[in-house]
Parts: C-alpha cells; structure tokens; sequence
C-alpha cells in the first residue's frame, strides 16, 4: 500500500493508505479530524471542503495519495489557542449556523472567498461565490451576513 | 471504489509508457470527472497514472492572434489569468462558470476534454473557437476530437499536452444551468472571426455538435432574427427530467439569439 506524507493543520503526518483512500477518509478515521464532514460523497454539497496549499478542495473528491506533500488545513486549524479565527467568530456572532453540518466546509471555503474577493465584497459575490456549499437549515441569509463581516475582519487583522 | 495501483510518472513519457503497461488504466489529471465515476463504480480501472508529479504540465501563453493552455492548468487559473481575458474573455468567463469554486481549484482542461461530458462547457469552447488539441504524439483539430457521448478520437493511452484557441474577432458563451448541478441543460458558444461564424451547443444532444445551418444563416445575417428563422429537428436531443427534448430545443434558440445580440 502507498506510503502518504503531507502536513495537516501545520503538523507533519505520514500514513500507509490504500489508493483508493479519499483524502476525507484519511483526515477522519487515520487522524481522528472529523471535523471535516461527509455530506452528499458525491463533491457537491461542500461539507468536506479543506484547504490544500490555499486552495479550497473537496475532500470526497481528492485520493489521499494526491494530498501527497501537501499542506491541508481543516476547521481544527483555524483557531489559535481558543481565539477562534475571525470567520469562525463572524458565523457565530451572526448565527450563521443551524445544525452546524455544513459549517467547517462552509468555513473553510469563506476564508479562501474573503482572501480572493475585492476588499467591497457584495452579498451577491458571497452568494455566487458559495455555490459550493450547501446550507439545508439557515436559508444562507446569516452565512452570508457573517462571511461579509468575517471578510472585513480578516482584513481588519491583516 | 474498488482499489487501484497507483502510478506517478515525473515525465509525460513515463506516464504514456505506464499507462501501455497497464492492463486497464487511466491518466489521473484533476478527478473531478473521474473519481465520482469510480465511486459510482461507472468506471473500474487496474492502474491510476497520475499526472500530477510532472513537471510543466500547466501554464497559459497569450500571444496576438492566439492562447496556448498547457493541459493541466486547472480551470480556477484559467478564469483568472489577466492575458486570457484580454485575450478570449469569452473562454475566460466560460471556464469561470465551470462546477464550483472547489471543482475549479482540482479540475483541468486536458480532463474536461478527454472526458467530453455531454453537457461539459470546455468542448464548447474548443469547437466554437477552433480549438487545436496537442497530445503526446499528434495534433487533432477540435472538429475530430469530439466523437460521441464520453467519446474522443484519442486512441488508448493518448495523452493531452496542451489545446491551442485561436482569438475570435467575437465569442460568447451563455448556458442554461441546472439550478442544482449547475450542469448546462443547454450551452451555446458563439464565435466571428473573417467572416465566419462558428457555433457549438453542448448539453442538447450526446455529443457537443455544430448546427451548421446556424452558421451559415448568421454568416448571411449576423441577427438574433437570422436565429429565430432556424428550426431544430427535436428528435436528435436529450429527454430527462430535467428538461424534454422540444425545451432544449426551445433552449437553444432563446441563447443563441442572447449570444448574437451580446456580439453585435
């Protein structure tokens, strides 16, 4: 079986997969991360989003052979300490959540939008740029309230 | 899925020797076409030969007349790359409605057209513009490549470098989307260059296809009305439950006549 290294959330890990190993399955049941969620398994839904080398990924849909050397980043790597990171403070300041499934992914696929949009982010770009993630409970009215004023904080912090 | 083995190449001639050494393989570029179908077990595969160890394989090059796409540039970079958009805003804006922000950030214009999904965007783009498909061996116009449903005129084991398009005077591409897979239930590319019209429909029939009739109307009068005076035999096209044959039909004249009036 293929030997895998990559860092996750920072940490150096190495594992001996199977090559069919999704990169999902390796973070939640080698590592214990599960965090990341499986939703629809079928790379629509956006519950498995994690960044890997800055770029938003789904999980469902990427071997873990193929996170070989990366740096993956999952919703346990945002905090420092417990100082939440300022999307994960935005979402709960604005009660961007209902049963939280879709929130890590949603997240995680937030931050890299807020990284990549104009500094006058619109809620019509936040919406578009969201079409990857799916929210069953919110109505995405709160996610995309919380991913506006995430985005200025992060830049507020940077 | 069922398990695999899984081979890196570091050179695009290890990975063409792999996969000929291979029982049954397949080249392994972004996954997002391929792995959902090996999940859904549509495809099962002895070998993996994953494109991502060698080097040089992504990268954009615009000159005057022209824009080369190395390829496995992932389409997230294809939106954004400034030449690009300069050069075909109309590729541009078409890969930047591909999938998702996530399935931009994986997926390649060498997988999209190898896997030639009926209702994919990119074999639109390169049959509207003229597209010329670089592999490993040979050159193959866009009108040879895309042969039928999942169907190309690569041979086993023929591996896509580079697709070169050729800058239109003109181009627009507008899809109905499906408003969950965001799939086009009907796309149409239009493109004007010396006085020659090209248009490509995917998502209507098996295959993306050229209606010819089209194109020579609107070479006489380049009109949404010169659209609207050309029918579609129905009977070639797609049912499903998203959209019945004579809807997609109807689907591509309402775009077309919407792309002819962004162009003129």
């Amino acid at each position: 079986m293929p030997m895998v290294a990559m860092t996750v959330n920072g940490r150096p890990i190495s594992a001996e997969v199977e090559a069919r190993t999704l990169l999902v399955e390796l973070l939640r049941s080698s590592l214990g991360l599960t965090g990341t969620h499986v939703g629809c398994d079928t790379s629509q839904c956006g519950a498995c989003v994690v960044a890997m080398n800055g770029r938003t990924v789904k999980a469902c849909t990427v071997l873990a052979v193929q996170a070989a050397e990366a740096a993956v980043i999952t919703i346990e790597g945002l905090a420092t300490g417990e100082v939440l990171h300022p999307m994960q403070t935005a979402f709960r300041e604005h009660h961007a959540l209902q049963c939280g499934f879709c929130t890590p992914g949603m997240v995680l696929s937030a931050i890299e939008l807020a990284q990549r949009l104009p500094p006058a982010v619109t809620p019509e770009a936040i919406r578009e740029g969201l079409e990857g993630n799916l929210c069953r409970c919110t109505g995405y009215h709160n996610i995309v309230a919380a991913v506006g004023a995430g985005a200025t904080a992060m830049r507020g912090k940077g | 899925m069922y398990d695999f083995a899984y081979q890196r190449p570091s050179t695009v001639d290890e990975a063409v020797a792999a996969f000929a050494a291979s029982g049954d393989a397949r080249f392994l570029a972004g996954g997002q076409s391929l792995l959902p179908m090996m999940k859904h077990r549509l495809v099962r595969v002895s070998d993996i030969v994953d494109l991502a160890g060698i080097p040089g394989m992504a990268g954009i090059r615009t000159d005057r007349d022209r824009v080369v796409i190395r390829a496995g540039t992932l389409h997230a970079d294809v939106a954004e790359h400034q030449g690009l958009r300069g050069a075909i805003p109309a590729l541009a804006a078409l890969v930047a409605g591909i999938g998702d922000r996530q399935v931009r950030n994986r997926g390649t214009l060498g997988g999209a057209l190898a896997h030639n999904d009926p209702a994919g965007d990119y074999p639109a783009a390169a049959l509207a513009l003229e597209a010329t498909i670089h592999t490993d061996r040979r050159t193959i116009a866009a009108d040879d490549f895309f042969t039928g449903m999942f169907e190309t005129a690569l041979a086993e084991g023929e591996l896509i470098t580079a697709v070169e398009f050729p800058a239109p005077e003109a181009a627009a591409y507008l899809k109905f989307a499906n408003p969950a897979s965001r799939y086009a239930v009907v796309g149409v590319m239009i493109a004007r260059r010396d006085g020659r019209v090209r248009v490509a429909v995917t998502g209507a029939g098996p295959c993306v296809f050229r209606p010819l009739q089209l194109e020579a109307a609107l070479e006489r009068a380049f009109t949404p009305q010169t659209v609207a005076a050309v029918s579609f035999d129905h009977r070639r096209f797609n049912g499903d439950i998203h959209a019945t044959p004579q809807y997609r039909v109807h689907l591509i004249t309402v775009l077309a006549q919407r792309a002819v009036a962004t162009m003129a």
